[in-house]
C-alpha cells in the first residue's frame, strides 16, 4: 500500500497522468494529484510531470515554494519524472535559458535543426512526436516485462545530456542517440510518456508503483 | 530503426455517439466512443482522433464528457477537434483529458488563438487542421474554412508556414479535392506543406487503400496518416494496415 502524489505546479494537465496511475493502482495504491506542500510531504512516491516550456515550469514550482520540496522527493523518495518532468532535474536548459533543479548534472539541448535528416535524407521534424524505440542500458525494476527495442510515446524539442553516463537509464535515437530515461537511486525519470504509451507505459507504471528501492 | 509513422483513426462524434455517414443519406449510429477508441487501440492505432460534429448547442457539451471517458480508458494521445473557438474551448477539452487539439476555422479568423493556445498550454498540444484545395488560378492550393464552405484567399502552404511561425505543433493537412472519393491523398500538396514546415505533418482525405496509406507517408512525406471510412467499414484494421505499410518499407509500430 502506498500514497503516490503526482505534483500540480500549475503546468498543464495532469489528468492523462492521475487516470494512467489509477488505471493501474487497483486497491493497493492511491493516487493523488496535489500542490500542497504537505501532502507532497507526506507522500511515500512521487511523480513530477511537466508540460509547456521550462521556463513557465520553473517559475511555477518557485512561486508555489515547491523547490525544496520536490528536491528533497527527488532524492529521498521513489521519485517518477516525465517528459519536462526529466528535464527539470538536470543543471540548465537551453530553452529560455533557463537554470533547473540540479539535481543531475548536465544539460538539456534543442534538437539541432542542421542533424535533422534520416538516413535516406528526409527531413525530420521537430517536435520529436511519434512512437519511438527505448533501448534500456541496464535492467532495473521499472523496465521489468519490457523488452529493450520498445516504442513509446514521445513529444517533446529538447532531450537531457547527463554529465554523467551512469545515470542514463535509456537511450533513443532521433536521428543521434539521446538519453530517454535517467535514474540515480530512488529516482527514476523518462522524457517520453509512459501515460500515453498503452500497454508499455501502464506496465511502468505498474512497475514504479511496486517498486521499492 | 527510429520514430514510427503514425496511422490515426478518425471518429466523427454527433451528441455523444460516434457516428458515420451512409451513402450521404444522413448519419447512422456506429457505436460507444470508449468501445470504438478501445477496438481501434486494440488494432494498434498510434492515436485518435475525434471529430465533434455536433450541430445543436444543446448537445455540444458532450464531447467533454466522451473525452472523459474515453481518457480513463485509452491510453493512446487523443486528439479533439471540432468547434474549437477560443482558448477557454482548448483549456476545457485538455481538462477533460485530450492531449491535443484541432483548430481550424477560428484559427483563420484570428490566428492569435494559436499563438494565445500555443503560449498557454504548449506547441506540442495545438494541431492546426488546414482545408484545402487546387486552385486553378495560381497552381497552388486554397485554403476553406467552415468545413470547405468558403474560401480565404490563403495559399495553403504558405498558411502552413506561418501558423508553425505562430506555434503550432502539428499540420492536420486535409485535401478537399480527395476527401471522400477513395482516390488516394493529394500527394503534390502534402509533400509541398511536408516539405515546407518544420513541424509534424498528419495528411487525410482520400484514403482508399492501404497503398494509399504508404503513397502518402512514402512521396508525400506525411509523417501520419489519418483515415475514417477504410477502417470503420470494416475493409480493413489498423494491424493490416501496419502491416502492409511494414512491406512497404515504412517503420510502423507493430
Amino acid at each position: 500500500m502506498s500514497h503516490v502524489v503526482v505534483v500540480d505546479y500549475g503546468m498543464g494537465n495532469l489528468r492523462s497522468v492521475a487516470k494512467a496511475l489509477e488505471y493501474v493502482a487497483g486497491s493497493e495504491h492511491t493516487i493523488e494529484v496535489s500542490g500542497d506542500l504537505q501532502r507532497l510531504e507526506a507522500a511515500d512516491k512521487v511523480v513530477f510531470p511537466g508540460q509547456g516550456a521550462m521556463r513557465d515550469c520553473m517559475r511555477e514550482i518557485d512561486a508555489r515554494g515547491l523547490r525544496d520540496a520536490v528536491t528533497h522527493a527527488a532524492k529521498n523518495k521513489p521519485f517518477l519524472g516525465l517528459c519536462i518532468g526529466l528535464q527539470l532535474l538536470f543543471d540548465h536548459s537551453e530553452e529560455g535559458d533557463t537554470p533547473g533543479l540540479g539535481i543531475l548534472s548536465g544539460q538539456v539541448k534543442k534538437f539541432p535543426a542542421e542533424a535533422m535528416m534520416d538516413a535516406k535524407g528526409n527531413r525530420l521534424k521537430v517536435p520529436h512526436m511519434g512512437w519511438n524505440e527505448v533501448y534500456p542500458h541496464q535492467a532495473h525494476p521499472l523496465w521489468e516485462g519490457i523488452a529493450s527495442g520498445t516504442r513509446f510515446y514521445f513529444v517533446h524539442s529538447y532531450y537531457v545530456q547527463p554529465a554523467q553516463s551512469d545515470v542514463i537509464a535509456a537511450h533513443s535515437a532521433y536521428p543521434f542517440q539521446f538519453a530517454c530515461a535517467a535514474e540515480q537511486e530512488a529516482l527514476f525519470a523518462v522524457q517520453f510518456h509512459p501515460e500515453k504509451s498503452d500497454r508499455a507505459g501502464l506496465k511502468l507504471l505498474s512497475n514504479f508503483l511496486t517498486w521499492s528501492p | 530503426m527510429g520514430l514510427a509513422k503514425r496511422i490515426i483513426p478518425c471518429l466523427d462524434v454527433n451528441a455523444g455517439r460516434v457516428v458515420k455517414g451512409v451513402n450521404f443519406t444522413g448519419l447512422r449510429d456506429a457505436g460507444d466512443p470508449v468501445e470504438v477508441a478501445r477496438r481501434y487501440d486494440d488494432q494498434g492505432a498510434d492515436e485518435v482522433t475525434f471529430l465533434d460534429i455536433t450541430a445543436s448547442s444543446d448537445n455540444r457539451g458532450l464531447i467533454f464528457s466522451v473525452i472523459e471517458a474515453v481518457s480513463a480508458q485509452v491510453f493512446i494521445p487523443l486528439t479533439v477537434g471540432g468547434g474549437v473557438r477560443q482558448v477557454s474551448d482548448v483549456r476545457a477539452l485538455l481538462n477533460a483529458g485530450a492531449d491535443k487539439i484541432s483548430m481550424n476555422t477560428a484559427a483563420v479568423l484570428d490566428p492569435r488563438l494559436i499563438a494565445d493556445s500555443a503560449d498557454r498550454f504548449g506547441s506540442q498540444c495545438i494541431v492546426v487542421a488546414i482545408d484545402a484545395k487546387r486552385n486553378p488560378a495560381t497552381g497552388g492550393w486554397q485554403v476553406y474554412t467552415h468545413g470547405g464552405r468558403n474560401a480565404t484567399g490563403l495559399d495553403a502552404v504558405e498558411w502552413a508556414i506561418e501558423i508553425c511561425r505562430l506555434g503550432a505543433g502539428e499540420v492536420l493537412l486535409t485535401s478537399m479535392d480527395r476527401d471522400g472519393t477513395r482516390n488516394g491523398f493529394d500527394l503534390d500538396l502534402t509533400r509541398a506543406v511536408s516539405e515546407a514546415v518544420p513541424v509534424p505533418v498528419i495528411a487525410s482525405g482520400g484514403v482508399g487503400s492501404l497503398q494509399d496509406l504508404a503513397d502518402g507517408i512514402l512521396i508525400g512525406k506525411a509523417d501520419a496518416v489519418l483515415a475514417a471510412s477504410i477502417f470503420h467499414y470494416g475493409e480493413h484494421t489498423i494491424g493490416s494496415a501496419k502491416a502492409y505499410l511494414a512491406q512497404q518499407g515504412v517503420e510502423v509500430r507493430l
